[in-house]
């Protein structure tokens, strides 16, 4: 029970964390993919869509590669990010970076480009326009963003499986201990979690679609 | 020094902008052209919205000078926007809407406030409703507020009115004409309506195919038969006038102007008050003694100055009235038989007059 207990608190604190950091991550990336009128942008793009395609597996396996001790990510620590909560936070963003993205993409392209010259016109720097035009217009789109990432990164589990191995108390999150169980033949305990996420999910999704239907 | 003194150099596909001008640093100017004659990217360019190649000074303040690789973003000119579309903020309130430039303006550059500026556009019942909740009229109010409470030094406005419906135009236009005595700072008004034009502007700037054809003061533009407004359909001078009598018995008002007196319908204006009178140059006959019995009213004696063809049968005269031009259109049969040349001296009959109130 303890050991479900961790589980639940490494699982929400892995989402927290990596949420916190889609967004500071997010909101620039999707800014500069709707602004800019660079090349670059379709790579980018497609780069930032992988995940959506890609088997969990394959980006744990490269993420493994790189966090190891010798890796281009790990090999700048001591010991690696392997099977560490920071691995599996930097996992986690990657893996869910294109929940995050498109929606706030969504939300940035519909502020139109003519509000924005009038700002420009009204003493507003970009940063300043960013923030008190941009933003505040595309709140919808920046709950479901964060909503998304929330949820899927708890729902993951493939690549926190691959990078995180599952060490209780540390890298073993609810999704793994729910695995655990069933192997175990342990029902009862994977009825409990199970059941958890399942109306912890559908509880956060019915918000989120009750709080943008009234918006419109 | 009071001048708005530019020169551009812009490409946008097959549009180019190059152009030059000193323009007056006080007062409204128009700039008028078709559409697509570049009216609008160089306002974009004097707002820095567009980042042509050139140089900007607007009353000794220099915004942009290329050669010394200086661009002042529009955040940093001083300066009124008003768009064609409102573009107000659709997450703010009106009066959030009309303080947004305001709050980002030192304390100390701070001109005008919001009550005065809500009066003078009757705009203070709207101060707690949201963009989406006001008409088409309301929202371009609130759009001129709001770049007057950003304390501009210039103030630019691209054909304000042009999503106007009629009505809604008859709403806005008074508050425009009294820019001049509200607003101290120059105004540049971007229009490709005449009418809207002869109402609002002092000077005028014509544009054509990117360039700046020809500026100077309104009625002396108007009146100019070289240039191609003097073929709109709707030519016509603008006088300068002055109340100077009501006449209660048959409701009319006499207008005194260096020219004589034109009579028009009753008018709530008060006596010595200034008003800008219109006269279509098809409204305008002309005739070589003076007309006996008539029931027009208004008759003017004015000397030929100009004239000049325009096209099948029709003739444009400039005549002179004591100093201010006049514009009558005529056909060729009424020129021959009267034979009209210049330096003769005329009877103009004014059939009807447009007035601004």
């Amino acid at each position: 029970m303890t050991e479900d207990i961790s589980a639940l608190w490494v699982t929400l604190r892995l989402a927290l964390v990596s949420t916190s950091i889609l967004l500071l991550l997010g909101m620039p990336l999707a800014w500069w993919l709707v602004r800019t009128g660079s090349r670059l942008r379709t790579v980018v793009e497609s780069l930032v869509a992988l995940p959506l395609v890609l088997p969990p597996t394959v980006l744990g396996f490269y993420l493994l590669i790189a966090l190891g001790p010798d890796g281009i990510i790990g090999g700048l620590t001591d010991h690696g990010l392997a099977f560490s909560f920071t691995g599996l936070v930097i996992g986690s963003v990657l893996y869910s970076l294109p929940f995050v993205v498109q929606p706030l993409q969504n939300a940035f392209s519909a502020v139109s480009p003519l509000i924005l010259e009038a700002a420009g016109t009204l003493r507003a720097s970009a940063l300043d326009r960013f923030f008190s035009i941009v933003l505040p217009l595309s709140r919808p789109g920046l709950i479901t963003a964060a909503t998304l990432g929330f949820a899927h990164t708890v729902g993951e589990f493939g690549v926190v499986l691959m990078i995180g191995g599952n060490i209780p108390g540390k890298t073993q999150v609810l999704s793994i201990a729910i695995y655990d169980h069933v192997e175990a033949l342990e029902y009862g305990r994977a009825h409990w979690l199970s059941g958890g996420l399942l109306l912890f999910s559908f509880l956060i999704l019915f918000l989120v679609y009750r709080q943008n239907g009234r918006r419109e | 020094m009071s001048s708005i003194d530019f020169r551009f150099e812009l490409e946008r596909g097959n549009f180019r902008l190059e152009t030059g001008a000193v323009l007056p640093g006080f007062g409204v100017t128009a700039l008028f052209g078709a559409s697509g004659s570049g009216k609008t990217s160089l306002l974009r360019c004097i707002a820095g919205l567009e980042r042509a190649r050139g140089r900007l000074e607007v009353n000794g303040e220099c915004w942009q000078d290329s050669e010394n690789r200086l661009f002042v973003p529009p955040h940093r000119r001083a300066l009124g926007y008003v768009f064609q579309e409102a573009a107000l903020f659709p997450h703010l309130r009106v009066k959030a809407n009309l303080e947004y430039g305001r709050r980002r303006t030192p304390a100390g550059a701070r001109k005008g406030s919001l009550d005065h500026c809500c009066d003078i556009l009757g705009i203070g019942g709207l101060l707690q409703r949201y963009p989406h909740q006001l008409s088409g009229g309301e929202r371009q109010r609130v759009a001129l507020g709001r770049a007057l409470l950003n304390s501009p030094r210039l103030l630019l406005m691209d054909e304000p009115m042009a999503a106007l419906d009629r009505p809604r135009k008859a709403e806005i236009l008074p508050y425009l004409e009294r820019l001049h005595e509200e607003a101290d700072i120059p105004v540049l008004y971007v229009t490709h309506d005449l009418e809207e034009l002869a109402r609002i502007a002092d000077q005028l700037a014509l544009i054509e195919n990117g360039r700046i054809l020809k500026q100077g003061p309104l009625a002396e533009m108007l009146a100019s038969l070289d240039l191609p407004i003097a073929r709109d359909e709707d030519a016509g001078a603008v006088i300068e006038t002055q109340v100077i009598r009501h006449d209660d018995e048959y409701h009319l008002t006499h207008l005194g102007f260096c020219g004589g007196e034109i009579l028009v319908g009753r008018i709530q204006r008060a006596m010595g008050e200034r008003l800008k009178i219109r006269i279509h140059a098809r409204d305008v006959s002309l005739a070589l003694q003076p007309p006996g019995e008539t029931s027009i009213l208004n008759v003017v004696k004015a000397v030929v100055t100009e004239m000049a063809d325009q096209g099948p049968g029709r003739i444009m005269v400039r005549l002179d009235a004591g100093g201010t031009p006049l514009l009558a259109r005529i056909t060729r049969k009424s020129q021959s038989r009267l034979g009209l040349k210049t330096g003769m001296p005329v009877y103009a009959q004014i059939k009807s007059v447009a007035l601004s109130i």
